[in-house]
């Protein structure tokens, strides 16, 4: 931020006195607009304390509790999976074996430049009609499709991560290694994998929190995550003759909003613990990797060192 | 017996409806995004603290709430009877316009100071020296991130699918109602959306290639 400055003189007095009243016009403006939203729905009767007084109700709590239970578990296993095969796929891609090289990059091309949702209801259609043979009842057709969707589309998201932070390695430690008669495992386990980990690791968390924002799309799949708990509660409580969509949409948008700013701000955190330290490789930065399509294009999402060098 | 030929209109609209909702998003989202970004950096505290409240809720929040919000709060606030196609449109543009955000602010963080410096020793004001003189300058580094942030936006309009907008998604799931192996909808689908795709990213880099300048 240290270039927002330099757009604007230090405000001598008359231009305090227009910031001045800039602000004012401005803080009543969004003022205006907060009342004119709590006013409408006041009107509708979405304000009312029976309407609120839902989440007072045990059983809305357990279901809600019982939602973000499931919305977190498919989180876990989401993430733990996916970043197994990033790490798998990132290795395939940089393979000295052309063929591997070849599935590796063309698994990663095809779900990243489909969009998650089709991967996610494919794999439902696929699941459900084979239910029987596979042995899955009750839910777990929706599991696992959402749980396989998010693991191979992050997954391949988090190989390209891991293979611009692995090329990112300056090259003497991986000739260091070879000189020293490792192999060519484990060069890459003990030498190139734990810098590039260590380098790419706030980009990493980053698109954790799109994993754990995607999950999601279970809605769609009509799984039983915190959204889809949500929708259905919104539709059978009936108060004073509404249903409760707002008053749902408020909580559980809160309930998101507080867990990927958690998981954003650990982001944040490890990048800047890793801009203090000195050690020759830069730390990326936190933002969501970029996620272009075509595969002439190596990651953008490279470490260039703190972002301060950028100009 | 070959879903895209036997489909082909179904297709085409779907086609044609993902073009649609991803081009009016991309514009209402590099609006408000452009617009955001100014008020980011600009002299009045209150403008930069509702810029940086819009970015953190925006990004932090799945895109499915957001859908949800469109359809059910919004008619109840504002308007009623729109259109699945504004309200996708909306829930999609005010996402994605908190990215363009960051990446406009991350393009003017990259203009040499010197060049905002010498438009204010000229006597420029604020919205003087962001107009004419760094955003122009910022558009080039600006470019790739955009061009991957609208690649996300066309894969994230699939979600309009499932709230009753005619696109790509609606149409894969309407032929696997009929009965159609899902393995060639899942493909044909994966294909139309990479057209699409391939597509952005070869306009942009023409766009990259007429504003590169030597610096």
């Amino acid at each position: 931020m240290s270039g927002a400055s330099v757009l604007y003189d230090v405000p001598g007095p008359k231009a305090r006195t227009r910031n001045l009243v800039y602000s004012v016009a401005g803080s009543l403006a969004v003022l205006a607009l907060i009342v004119f939203v709590v006013l409408r729905l006041n009107t509708e009767g979405q304000l009312a304390p029976e309407v609120w007084n839902i989440f007072n109700n045990a059983g809305v709590r357990t279901n809600i509790r019982d939602g973000l239970l499931t919305t977190l578990q498919v989180f876990a296993v989401a993430a733990v999976l996916s970043l197994v095969l990033g790490v798998l796929l990132a290795v395939a891609r940089l393979s000295d074996h052309r063929p591997v090289r070849w599935v590796a990059t063309g698994f990663i091309e095809l779900f990243r430049a489909v969009p998650l949702l089709i991967t996610i209801y494919a794999l439902w259609v696929l699941l459900l009609s084979n239910r029987e043979s596979l042995g899955l009842a009750g839910n777990q057709p929706q599991f696992w499709a959402l749980v396989i969707g998010l693991t191979v589309y992050n997954g391949s998201v988090q190989a390209e991560v891991l293979r611009a932070g692995i090329n990112s390695v300056p090259t003497g430690q991986r000739e260091a290694a070879y000189a020293l008669g490792m192999s060519k495992t484990q060069v890459m386990t003990t030498v190139l994998i734990p810098q590039a980990v260590r380098a790419m690791l706030p980009t990493i968390i980053s698109q954790l929190v799109v994993t754990l924002k995607d999950t999601s799309l279970g809605y769609i799949i009509t799984f039983e995550e915190l959204l889809f708990t949500a929708r259905q509660m919104s539709t059978n409580i009936i108060v004073n003759g509404n249903d409760t969509y707002v008053p749902f949409i408020i909580v559980i948008g809160a309930i998101y909003v507080a867990m990927c700013l958690a998981l954003s701000a650990l982001a944040n955190w490890i990048e800047q613990r890793g801009r203090r330290a000195k050690t020759g490789i830069g730390v990326a930065t936190a933002g969501e990797p970029v996620t272009a399509t075509d595969a002439m294009e190596v990651s953008d999402a490279v470490p260039d060192g703190p972002a301060a060098t950028k100009d | 017996m070959n879903v895209l030929l036997d489909y082909l209109p179904q297709f085409r609209d779907g086609f044609l409806g993902t073009l649609a909702i991803t081009a009016s998003s991309a514009l209402l989202a590099l609006v408000l995004g452009v617009l955001i970004a100014g008020f980011r950096v600009s002299p009045i505290p209150p403008l930069r603290a509702f810029g940086t409240a819009w970015v953190t809720v925006l990004r932090n929040t799945p895109l499915t709430l957001l859908f949800l919000v469109a359809f059910f709060v919004v008619p109840q606030v504002l308007f009623q009877g729109a259109s699945p196609y504004v309200l996708a449109t909306l829930a999609l543009g005010f996402y994605t316009s908190s990215f363009v955000c960051e990446a406009v602010r991350s393009g003017i963080n990259t203009v040499p100071l010197g060049q905002a410096e010498a438009a204010r020793s000229l006597g420029m004001t604020f919205s003087q020296t962001l107009g004419q003189i760094v955003l122009p300058q910022a558009t080039r580094t600006v470019l790739p991130p955009l061009s991957s942030i609208f690649i996300a936006l066309t894969k994230n309009s699939a979600i309009a699918g499932a709230f009753g907008f005619g696109e790509l998604f609606n149409v894969s799931k309407l032929l696997n109602d009929k009965g159609y192996a899902i393995a060639w909808i899942f493909l044909w689908t994966a294909l139309a959306y990479l057209i699409i795709t391939f597509a952005i990213s070869a306009v942009f880099r023409l766009l990259e290639r007429r504003m590169g300048v030597a610096r």
